[in-house]
């Protein structure tokens, strides 16, 4: 190849490049700022809710703007230990629900450690619910993808209803209603599983007063 | 049947008749897209605002400096992003990043591989998101809509000198006519259903129990919708289509695989549309379709069944997987995204059982022509087709045609660089990863799985898939770099062996299909090009595959 050649086609890249850089401008501005923006106004103004993260109070009600009495968002889980409470699946992100740390364990199908965790963990389960240990479905012994599940699957919802009523003084019939009430079918009846929110279940038993949110018991259940 | 399984078969029956009602008019519109000469009255300002000339026709070379030109200029942008993140408004206190994974990042949006060694919520700012990755996913599948374009010119077109379109002209088409109404619409469903779009920091909160948690804000749903409908894969949070912010509910979760599948599984249409006959376009999709639906089914088998150790304790394979989508779901998508060079995730693929994870490694190894990414699927398959034409020739004794184009040696010689240029980058720097020390600290679990984690991962970067068997820790200097080689040869040796090939086909004069012509358009021709695809990377990657995943399903 010949020295012209070279420099003519160098000379032909650098004139590509350059219109390259003006065309890259151009798209940073109209797609890195108009277009997220454009979006960002016309959510804030359709559904603040939705567009701010479905945050709740602890009454369960809505509110569209963070604030002091913000106790989550209803997309997100969060841990819950005492035993008055419906407990989550456990969670990989973190030391378990840390929205900064989102993840799974990432632990393979095969991983001796992974099984120990499981048996460890059906174990307390069932010693903790008093179910059988064949009796605990498998989203109570497995961490999510994101570590941030919201839900767990009425069978886990199911076992946990007896403790849940004695620790708050409740009826199960009262407890196992609201469980109810909680669960939601497949999206148009075929896409997805069922599931329970277990924030938006813990807040609807806190309103019934049976107990508050320190664990001890409150006014209603005495 | 159980009610899971019916269920599981009726989200695909929602899915597929989804994609089959757009099929005729969105593979129409593509196509006029891309041959009308008309441009759009905002079209002429951007032209002139940015000083090119949209009615050149370009021969290959120059179309292909184009290419290269604005890729390079992508990746120095971005990583002057990435460097200076600390001086950038919304960086929410993040610091910039440092220079090998500035690179890698850098490298892998601008590819469309949206590989991602950092953790969204811990390493990016609002502003490196919006005007670095999000950019990236629109114009990183503008520049792969346009190569597959350019391809399907050069076999329409006849005796010309190997001109081939204008780059800048079918670029900004593919944004402004395609990639930018679409996502804007589709962001506005998804940040109705639930998907955040706000520009607020990460603030702390109390918990009903009392503990600290953080709210997350973000964009989110603006740069959602162009992550899929651009097959670009790259989360705003770790998590990805997993995190609820992503993808709240299984509705959103439909319609996320739905925008990943919906261009890739239309080209073939716009194909058939622009070369004259669109019984051609019909077979490459039933090729795409059915090695998909295979995948589908195999990978959805597995995790239902639940083998292995782990699912087998817990009842079902649900470590890794989300409630709301559940196995099926987790299966469809993450058969989608492997098979179309996404990346995404709404399941962690490391967790999966033994052969679902290995189908799912399998799909990216097939070259993501299944059905690709945006506009890289359909060149892929093309290559394979000529493969396949070439292979039926070779028993038959006549030259090889396809779509009326002699397959001559230099033809043969373009295609065989392709197929074997990705093999060739995933052996070397998985065989690389498994001698060198600071490739072996990376791996997570010894045994067959550790090798399957480094020869996903450079499938991945090499496919420009971006998924990953997150098990490897390759937030190091090593993998960072390497796999942002990887990376960038596997985007960009493929996509001048394809406009070369594009352009010795333009300059080529179709020839009528005699007696002897292989009919390219029948079932034969279908299952031909399906085990020519089979074939090759069986050939190529059956050694390494048996130490790996299918060591691990025997044991």
């Amino acid at each position: 190849m010949s020295t012209t050649t070279v420099a003519g086609d160098l000379a032909s890249f650098t004139r590509q490049a350059l219109a390259g850089l003006r065309m890259l401008l151009a798209f940073t501005l109209v797609l890195g700022l108009g277009y997220p923006l454009v979006v960002t106004g016309i959510s804030q103004l359709a559904v603040p809710w939705q567009a701010n993260g479905s945050l709740v109070r602890a009454d369960g009600s809505h509110v569209d703007r963070r604030g002091g009495d913000v106790v989550g968002s209803a997309l997100i889980g969060q841990g819950f230990e005492g035993e008055q409470w419906f407990h989550p699946r456990p969670s990989a992100a973190g030391e378990g629900y840390d929205t900064l740390s989102s993840g799974g364990s990432n632990l393979g199908p095969l991983n001796p450690g992974l099984v120990t965790a499981i048996d460890e963990r059906r174990a307390a389960v069932a010693a903790e619910d008093g179910v059988d240990p064949a009796d605990v479905p498998a989203d109570a012994l497995t961490a999510s993808a994101s570590g941030l599940d919201p839900h767990i699957s009425p069978q886990y919802a199911a076992i946990q209803v007896a403790r849940v009523a004695q620790a708050r003084g409740l009826s199960d019939d009262v407890v196992a209603g609201l469980v109810a009430e909680h669960t939601a079918g497949r999206d148009l009846g075929v896409l997805g599983e069922p599931r329970v929110n277990v924030l938006e279940l813990n807040l609807a038993l806190a309103a019934l007063g049976g107990a508050d949110a320190d664990g001890t018991q409150g006014s209603a259940a005495d | 049947m159980t009610t899971q399984t019916w269920a599981a078969v009726a989200q695909v029956l929602v899915l597929v008749a989804a994609l089959a009602a757009v099929h005729v008019p969105l593979g129409a519109y593509l196509a006029r897209v891309y041959t009308t000469p008309n441009h759009l009255p905002v079209e002429r300002a951007w032209y002139r605002a940015v000083r090119v000339d949209p009615d050149a026709e370009q021969r290959w070379n120059v179309y292909l400096l184009s290419v290269l030109g604005f890729s390079l200029m992508s990746v120095l942008f971005l990583y002057a992003l990435g460097r200076l993140q600390a001086y950038l408004p919304w960086n929410l206190g993040f610091t910039g990043l440092d220079p090998a994974g500035a690179w890698n990042t850098a490298v892998s949006f601008a590819t469309n591989t949206d590989w991602q060694w950092y953790s969204g919520e811990a390493a990016t700012g609002h502003l490196l998101q919006m005007a670095g990755f999000a950019v990236q996913n629109f114009v990183s599948a503008s520049v792969g809509l346009a190569v597959a374009i350019a391809l399907v010119r050069g076999f329409a077109r006849s005796g010309t000198d190997a001109r081939i379109g204008n780059f800048w002209t079918d670029l900004t088409r593919g944004v402004t006519r395609i990639l930018l109404p679409f996502s804007f619409v589709a962001a506005l469903v998804l940040v109705a259903s639930g998907v955040i779009q706000n520009l607020d920091p990460h603030t702390a909160i109390s918990t009903v129990e009392g503990a600290t948690q953080h709210l997350l804000g973000g964009p989110v749903a603006s740069q959602e919708a162009i992550k899929d409908l651009g097959t670009n894969g790259g989360g705003f949070f770790n998590a990805n289509s997993a995190h609820p912010f992503e993808n709240p509910t299984p509705f959103t979760d439909l319609f996320e695989i739905f925008l990943l599948l919906v261009i890739p599984f239309t080209l073939p249409r716009t194909f058939g549309i622009m070369v004259g006959d669109r019984r051609q376009g019909w077979a490459i999709l039933g090729v795409m379709a059915s090695l998909w639906a295979a995948a589908l089914v195999l990978t959805t088998w597995a995790e239902l069944a639940g083998p292995g150790a782990a699912p087998q304790a817990a009842g079902a394979a649900m470590e890794g997987k989300e409630t709301r989508f559940g196995l099926a779901a987790s299966a469809l998508f993450a058969v989608s995204t492997t098979a179309t060079s996404t990346g995404s995730v709404n399941s962690m693929h490391d967790s999966f059982t033994a052969p679902g994870g290995g189908v799912l490694l399998f799909n990216i190894l097939l070259g993501e022509v299944a059905p690709g990414g945006v506009g890289a699927g359909l060149y892929g398959m093309l290559v394979l087709a000529v493969v396949a034409v070439f292979v039926a020739g070779l028993m038959v004794g006549r030259t090889p045609e396809y779509l009326g184009k002699k397959i001559g040696q230099r033809e043969m010689t373009l295609v065989a660089l392709y197929v074997l240029t990705t093999p060739a980058i995933v052996l070397v720097g998985t065989g690389l990863s498994v001698v060198l020390s600071p490739g072996i600290a990376g791996i997570q679990e010894a045994g067959p799985h550790g090798l399957t984690e480094v020869l996903y991962a450079f499938a991945s970067a090499g496919n420009n898939n971006g998924s990953a068997f997150a098990g490897l820790t390759t937030g190091t200097p090593y993998y960072d770099t390497l796999l942002g080689v990887a990376m960038l040869l596997g985007r960009f040796v493929p996509i001048a062996l394809v406009l070369a090939l594009a352009g010795r086909l333009a300059s080529q004069t179709s020839v009528p299909p005699s007696a002897g012509t292989l009919p390219t358009h029948q079932p034969l021709f279908v299952g031909l090009v399906a085990a020519v695809a089979l074939v090759v990377v069986g050939l190529t990657f059956i050694p390494v595959l048996s130490l790996g995943p299918v060591v691990e399903s025997l044991s």
